[in-house]
């Protein structure tokens, strides 16, 4: 490969940002200053393609844009073509390939912050700050519902920082002097270096903590998330232990057994990929988890992380160790920075104390977690499109076959798992299968009309209203959406919370939110949110979602004006053909909440 | 010369009801023109790792939840497709929809043959339907990218990049609706690590990509197909033997493309074969 660079050159700080990530170039032939000695030889940086985007981030954090001289010095560094380095900048939401201000400030108008006053915001916003584009946008779902409206702001510098305003005040936002935003300690370690400022304490967001019983949830507000004598002393590491007594193959039983669906949207049984993937004659093996969590109203997982970070490494610990795993991949969407960093502190903290890297536990397992920080861009959160993420390309899913457990990762057999599957393992080993079988605590996010929004555990059998009557809802609920973007509305409060009864009601339980609608919600207003949402984060790879979801969007804006029968024929032939031919689930899924309202809440009628 | 491939298994479809036998490996595809069935397709490409985008080609593929792409999907014993189904049909038809109403497809072999035969209508998402309409870019003297054509099939990338010419001239920037193929921050081609050997022309199979000769005939409107003639010859550049095919309309040779079935270049050339006969 013969890749030519342009002669765009970086600034002492775009070098400096991407040096203190790659360290120092070796040669002139890879970015450094040419010398007379360089010249005596030809050589080429070692191709690391998957730093691309932590290389990325660090221009992009330190500068606030990335500029031609500073893409030009990624790419020399880790030998990837400009052309293609640029595809990947513009993919990402995050990244500004224009000169922009510092601090950016991003305004959630999603489907829960939109039925709590995010349009009211948004305006005040405007008024203040200006059309948006510079220093502030719009963003999708930030995953803070339960404390909506939300907003973020980001901010480079040296020190970069980002602070987190939810329930958000136009006033408090734009007149924050930059210094008000100190905040937690930098951790060490992987990942990223990031303040985060902005706390919320535990119980905003999961009203049942320091309940008994809860299982998920049972350290949230109860042990210190930084702290992992706390987690020892709350039970953390049994699971650990118990897996290094049961070895791989008897983990894997106890997940078969234990019955473990996936809990990121498909609802695939784990104990089966996990057993598919430790079979994989090809290795090395890999682990990936999916912090992504772009759903609009989803937020479970940045709930577990932030409030309970070790277990999520000692799950990831103990999946790695059933599926011969040595290296695992903790992706964690951009908009998480408090989640991230706690993330990160774990992570260094583990690994300091011997849980993480090299025979773990004196047990001759070896693994280790990289945290990957996402950029902005929903369908990352797709298994294969993940991988493409890791890898330093585009964020665009791969057709299946073949699947992960055979080609996944750097092309080898790879395990992904959401967040809350990946927890729900360490209940499996502490009290064993058919004990956890017997009483399976399922998460919900719930948002929008009700008292107390935030994350629930129940266990599987629920029905929606028991649920609702533990977060008490306000005003007269007129439909309750789940499964978020991706799910369907629905009216009847008697479905049981499981796989299998929301199947039967015609919807999903995705992952896990109910997000509740009363009558004061202009219902056209949220489908259009809907269809913006899948319009914005299409890859656009294939046809019928690339231009299918433009033809959604487009006859719902009509519709909302005026109800045709011509429109709702052609949403009909467009919805399902986006179902039956797209590539991915975001496609195929991109109709499914608007056809739901269509058939039972009549909304155009 | 022809490669020996090492011997394969045989494995029967069933196409339509019909069997049809290819080898372990073949596609759908392959067993759909095995059996005689004429399936659309845009971005597959004979020479190129199928990216299975356009979804034209789609099939049902009988116990599968969704429709298969016939061009990437591998065939497999004892497999069901139904290449005419209802479903299939109107996936197709929805397609060609979303495509000829976004796109100019006026200049891609077929689209309004496939167009007429799946009764697909364009114009029903109105006069204000979105469209990727843009100004061609003109920006150097041998080929033109006019990306209004453009249905995003990655064809042209792949061939420049790591499938065959390792140039990696052109990316796919942005996302969505917004992508576009693109050079590092939107360059002109000039600039760009381009080295015009026009293998991206070659498979751009939209008229996109096409020879400035071309181009520029078909504004004044003398690009006339009917009155061009075809001769594969050999290159006379250096010894490698590239096959070129020369296009000559009224005695002027008007663009230059290659034979995709010749084992050795499989229609990719350089620079001097592709442009270079300004001498002939
Ligand atoms: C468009 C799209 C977005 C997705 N986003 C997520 C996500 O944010 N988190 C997640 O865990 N799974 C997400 N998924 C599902 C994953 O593809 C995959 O099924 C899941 O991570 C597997 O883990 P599990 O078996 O533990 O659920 C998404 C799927 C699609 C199609
Ligand atoms: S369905 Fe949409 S998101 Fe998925 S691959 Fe196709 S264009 Fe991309
Ligand atoms: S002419 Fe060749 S080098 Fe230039 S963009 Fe096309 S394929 Fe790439
Ligand atoms: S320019 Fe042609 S080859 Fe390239 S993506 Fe567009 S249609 Fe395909
Ligand atoms: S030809 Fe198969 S998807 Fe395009």
């Amino acid at each position: 490969m013969d890749i030519r660079f342009r002669d765009a050159e970086p600034s002492d700080e775009e070098r400096a940002a991407v040096d203190a990530v790659l360290g120092p170039p070796a040669t002139g032939w890879e970015g450094g200053a040419r010398s007379a000695a360089d010249l005596r030889f030809a050589a080429r940086a070692e191709p690391r393609r998957d730093l691309l985007l932590p290389a990325l981030h660090a221009v992009n954090d330190r500068v606030g844009w990335i500029s031609e001289g500073a893409l030009d010095y990624v790419c020399r560094r880790l030998t990837v073509p400009p052309a293609e380095a640029y595809g990947v900048a513009t993919f990402y939401s995050l990244f500004s390939l224009r000169p922009r201000p510092p601090r950016v400030l991003h305004v959630c108008t999603d489907l829960a912050c939109q039925a709590k006053g995010a349009r009211r915001l948004r305006e005040q916003v405007e008024e203040r700050l200006g059309p948006p584009g510079e220093t502030w946008q719009e963003s999708p779902c930030l995953g803070l519902c339960e404390r909506a409206p939300a907003a973020l702001a980001l901010e480079a510098g040296p020190a970069p920082r980002a602070e987190v305003y939810a329930p958000a005040d136009a006033d408090a936002m734009v007149s924050t002097p930059a210094d008000a935003m100190a905040g937690a300690p930098s951790p060490n370690g992987s990942g990223p270096r990031l303040d985060v400022a902005g706390d919320a304490p535990a119980v905003a967001a999961v009203p049942q903590a320091g309940q008994d019983g809860l299982i998920l949830l049972r350290r949230a507000g109860r042990a210190d998330p930084a702290s992992l004598d706390d987690y020892r002393a709350t039970g953390g590491c049994t699971a650990l232990r118990r897996a290094f007594e049961l070895g791989p193959a008897g983990v894997i039983r106890e997940v078969l057994e234990s019955g473990l669906v996936g809990r990121g949207g498909a609802a695939f049984p784990t104990g089966r990929k996990w057993d598919a993937a430790a079979r994989q004659p090809d290795h090395p093996h890999y682990l990936v988890c999916n912090a992504d969590e772009s759903e609009p109203g989803t937020f479970k997982d940045r709930v577990v992380m932030e409030n309970d970070p070790y277990a999520l490494v000692e799950a990831m610990t103990v999946a790695a160790y059933a599926t011969g795993c040595a290296q695992g991949y903790l992706y964690i969407r951009g908009e998480y920075p408090r989640a991230a960093a706690r993330l990160a502190h774990a992570i260094a903290t583990a690994r300091a104390r011997g849980l993480l890297g090299p025979d773990i536990l004196g047990k001759g397992f070896s693994f280790d977690i990289e945290l990957r920080r996402g950029a902005g861009a929903y369908i990352c959160g797709e298994e294969t499109a993940i991988f493409n993420s890791i890898e330093g390309h585009r964020g665009e899913p791969r057709s299946k076959p073949p699947f992960p457990v055979e080609k996944g990762l750097f092309g080898k057999p790879t395990v992904v798992n959401n967040v809350e599957t990946l927890v729900n393992v360490l209940p499996i080993l502490e009290r064993g299968a058919r004990a956890y079988a017997a009483a399976e605590p399922k998460l919900f996010c719930v948002s929008g009309a009700v008292e107390r929004p935030g994350v629930y555990e129940l266990t599987f059998g629920a029905t929606l209203r028991e649920l609702l009557e533990l977060a008490g809802t306000t005003g007269t609920t007129r439909a309750v959406l789940l499964g978020g973007a991706a799910g369907a509305f629905v009216t009847d409060l008697d479905i049981p919370l499981t796989f299998e009864g929301t199947r039967d009601a015609g919807a999903t339980l995705g992952s896990g939110v109910v997000l509740v609608i009363d009558d004061t919600v202009d219902l056209r207003q949220l489908l259009l949110r809907i269809a913006e949402f899948f319009r914005d984060e299409s890859c656009g790879q294939c046809v019928p979602c690339r231009v299918g979801t433009v033809r959604q969007e487009e006859a719902l804006h009509r519709l909302s004006r005026r109800v045709s029968h011509d429109d709702l024929v052609l949403l009909r032939d467009v919805g399902r053909t986006m179902r039956d031919a797209s590539i991915c689930g975001l496609g195929q899924t991109a109709w499914n909440a608007v056809e739901s309202a269509i058939d039972r809440l009549g909304v155009y009628e | 010369m022809i490669p020996l491939q090492p011997p394969r298994r045989l494995i029967d479809v069933q196409i339509d009801d019909e069997t049809v036998r290819v080898p372990e490996g073949a596609t759908i595809l392959d067993a759909c023109r095995a059996a005689g069935k004429d399936v659309p397709t845009l971005c597959h490409g004979d020479t190129l790792t199928p990216k299975n985008a356009c979804r034209v080609c789609v099939v049902e593929v009988e116990g599968a939840r969704t429709l298969a792409p016939a061009c990437s999907r591998k065939a497999e014993a004892g497999m069901k497709v139904g290449t005419g189904s209802e479903r299939a049909r109107h996936s197709r038809k929805v397609v060609l929809e979303l495509l000829g109403s976004s796109v100019d497809l006026s200049t891609t072999p077929r689209a309004a043959e496939w167009t007429a035969e799946y009764g697909a209508d364009p114009a029903r998402f109105g006069a204000d339907a979105a469209t990727v309409e843009q100004p061609a870019k003109v920006d150097n003297d041998l080929y033109v990218r006019d990306y209004s054509k453009c249905i995003l099939c990655y064809k042209c990338v792949d061939a420049c990049g790591e499938q065959w010419q390792n140039t990696f001239a052109i990316g796919v920037a942005g996302r969505g609706f917004d992508g576009t193929i693109s050079t590092e921050f939107d360059a002109p081609l000039t600039d760009s690590a381009c080295v015009y050997c026009g293998n991206c022309v070659e498979v751009c199979p939209t008229g996109a990509l096409s020879f400035k000769t071309e181009f520029d005939m078909r504004a004044e409107g003398t690009w006339d197909e009917s009155r061009q003639s075809e001769t594969t010859t050999v290159c006379s550049y250096c010894g490698v033997g590239c096959n070129l095919t020369l296009h000559v309309q009224d005695n002027k040779i008007v663009k230059v493309t290659s034979p995709h079935d010749n084992p050795v270049t499989k229609g990719n050339l350089c620079v001097k074969g592709r442009f270079g006969y300004g001498y002939v």
